[in-house]
């Protein structure tokens, strides 16, 4: 097992947002929805891996976009293309794509849209047709809209100030287009996924939770569901719809 | 003789490197890294009685070389641990396992000790009285003298294996509470838990963790482990597995120097699945270079 990856490019895309492509021996399937875990420089300031969830995937090169949200994605945002760094993946259970549904919806929030790219890239190798719609908070903030328009499907983009697109969240894309579907793959904040398994709509959702090994073995992101615990990181991070306690 | 044998009560180990309670969960999911089997031995998820879900999340946190976690004690119950984990561990493990036991109660300690005595894949029990996570008994019994020693000397009658007591650092004089441990009849002082410790995030202005408060580990807490393990070594004739922050071969000697006859590895296991493998693979050459001919002779040499 060697975990070592050669950074491609790390780039500043939004307003504290980065997105670096690295390259090595990928052998694995990588499937959308999954993650990798990040060693934050050698030594031991920085103990532990920071997950991030994988955007896109071609043969041995991977992409990731993150936020810096602390000192460690700091560190991280300042690594250059040509440095080597330390990743464990693929980790965790990513979306399982649903061939029945014929109206179905991608809905991301903010930092959570990523790993709905690579989703949207094989669903339309499967010729699935989909609708998508992201929400930011502010015009900044805003990245992959065009990606995601490249590859030919219908985006809806929402910002929280008004500053682009529809005014509001995701749920306020829906209800003020009266959008229609009977299926949905989310990532975003918690607030948004606990909205959309109110609407008690069958879908697949990605979590996150602050975690200590992201392999499962520590038990540190655990959550309760209608029918056992899960491990985040394991049986995580996407979880069905169904399964989902709601928080009212 | 392999010259990183070492042997604790019940166990010969191969080599003296253990994964720490509740950093390898039952094991068997670690032998889709590595075969298991090169381990000395390896200390099993905190096994309480009864099935417990354990804190809300956040339980992690971290922190400078170090991180705070507070599980609390989630696992899957006693009955389950010996019928279900153990016999999947059984399949990829063929050495014998630490079975760490936490409880609530007197009587919840020496129900899942019998219980879990009955595995023949358990080779010694250990007490877990050094949870800094759990409301009701766990550290609450570690940091108590007496408490300690009844709960040691009950437990000992309850089982036929050998009791390794698992001690808390969060208390004024962790050589006392060895010391009574082994008056009632504990076979081997584990040592140490986590340290108690909490971060704050700016922005909420809430504690990180749910739980508020949770034990610290890592390579923060290795300076602390090795005098505490000095310490005791001096006070007690028993054995020392000792812990805290132990991440590569270097540590596993500074730890053995300090009076430790093996040691367990935890948080390393949390960054790397492979750490406990490069270790052992590590320790020959380490050994080379201090001129020592086999791990045995160092344990306690800093007291010579």
């Amino acid at each position: 097992m060697n975990n070592k990856y050669l950074i491609i490019s790390n780039d500043l895309i939004a307003k504290d947002t980065y997105k670096l492509i690295f390259k090595g021996d990928i052998q694995k399937n990588i499937l959308p929805g999954q993650f990798i875990n990040i060693k934050i420089e050698d030594g031991y300031k920085f103990l532990l891996r920071r997950p991030i969830s994988i955007c896109d995937h071609n043969g041995n090169y991977i992409t990731i976009i993150y936020k810096i949200l602390g000192e460690g994605t700091e560190v991280l945002s300042k690594m250059k293309a040509g440095e080597i760094i330390d990743i464990l993946l693929p980790l965790g259970n990513g979306f399982t794509i649903m061939t029945e549904p014929n109206k179905q919806l991608l809905i991301g929030g903010g930092v959570g849209i990523p790993p709905l790219y690579l989703l949207a890239s094989k669903m339309i190798e499967q010729r699935i047709d989909f609708k998508v719609i992201l929400g930011f908070n502010t015009f900044e903030d805003i990245f992959l809209v065009e990606e995601f328009k490249a590859l030919g499907v219908e985006v809806f983009v929402s910002t929280m100030d008004n500053s682009f697109g529809i005014k509001g969240n995701v749920m306020d894309v829906i209800k003020q287009l009266n959008i229609d579907y009977d299926y949905y793959y989310s990532c975003g904040p918690a607030k948004m996924l606990n909205n959309l398994v109110k609407t008690k709509i069958l879908g697949q959702l990605s979590f996150e939770e602050r975690m200590g090994c992201g392999f499962g073995a520590c038990m540190g992101c655990t959550c309760k569901t209608k029918t056992s615990s899960k491990r985040i990181c394991k049986e995580g991070p996407v979880l069905e719809s169904s399964e989902v306690l709601v928080d009212e | 003789m392999n010259r990183l044998s070492v042997k604790l009560p019940n166990l010969d180990l191969d080599n003296p490197i253990i994964p720490a309670s509740g950093t390898f969960g039952f094991g068997y999911e670690f032998s889709e890294y590595y075969d298991i089997n090169i381990l000395g031995s390896f200390s099993f998820k905190g096994t309480t009685l009864e099935k417990r879900f354990g804190n809300k999340t956040p339980r992690i946190a971290e922190t400078y070389a170090g991180m705070l976690n507070s599980i609390g004690l989630q696992n899957p119950g006693v009955h389950d641990v010996l019928n279900v984990e153990l016999v999947k561990l059984k399949e990829v493990f063929s050495k014998k396992v630490i079975a760490n036991i936490g409880g609530s109660t007197f009587e919840d300690y020496i129900e899942a000790v019998t219980i879990i005595s009955q595995s023949d894949i358990v080779g010694a029990i250990e007490l877990n009285i050094s949870c800094p996570n759990v409301n009701a008994g766990g550290m609450v019994f570690g940091t108590n003298k007496d408490i300690a020693f009844k709960l040691t000397k009950a437990v000992k009658r309850h089982t036929h294996l050998p009791v390794y007591v698992k001690l808390s650092p969060n208390v004024t004089n962790i050589v006392e509470i060895a010391k009574e441990v082994e008056r009632a009849g504990a076979d081997a002082i584990s040592m140490i838990n986590t340290l108690v410790g909490m971060r704050i995030d700016l922005k909420t202005g809430k504690p990180i963790l749910a739980n508020n408060y949770g034990g610290l580990s890592g390579p923060a807490i290795k300076s602390v482990a090795l005098k505490m393990v000095h310490q005791v070594y001096q006070a007690v004739n028993i054995p020392i597995i000792g812990m805290g922050g132990i991440m590569n071969a270097n540590d596993v000697l500074e730890m053995m120097y300090a009076g430790a006859t093996a040691v367990q590895i935890g948080t390393a296991n949390l960054i790397d699945p492979l750490a406990c493998k490069n270790i052992i693979e590590e320790l020959p050459s380490v050994l080379d270079k201090y001129g020592i001919k086999n791990i045995r002779e160092i344990i306690g040499r800093a007291h010579l």
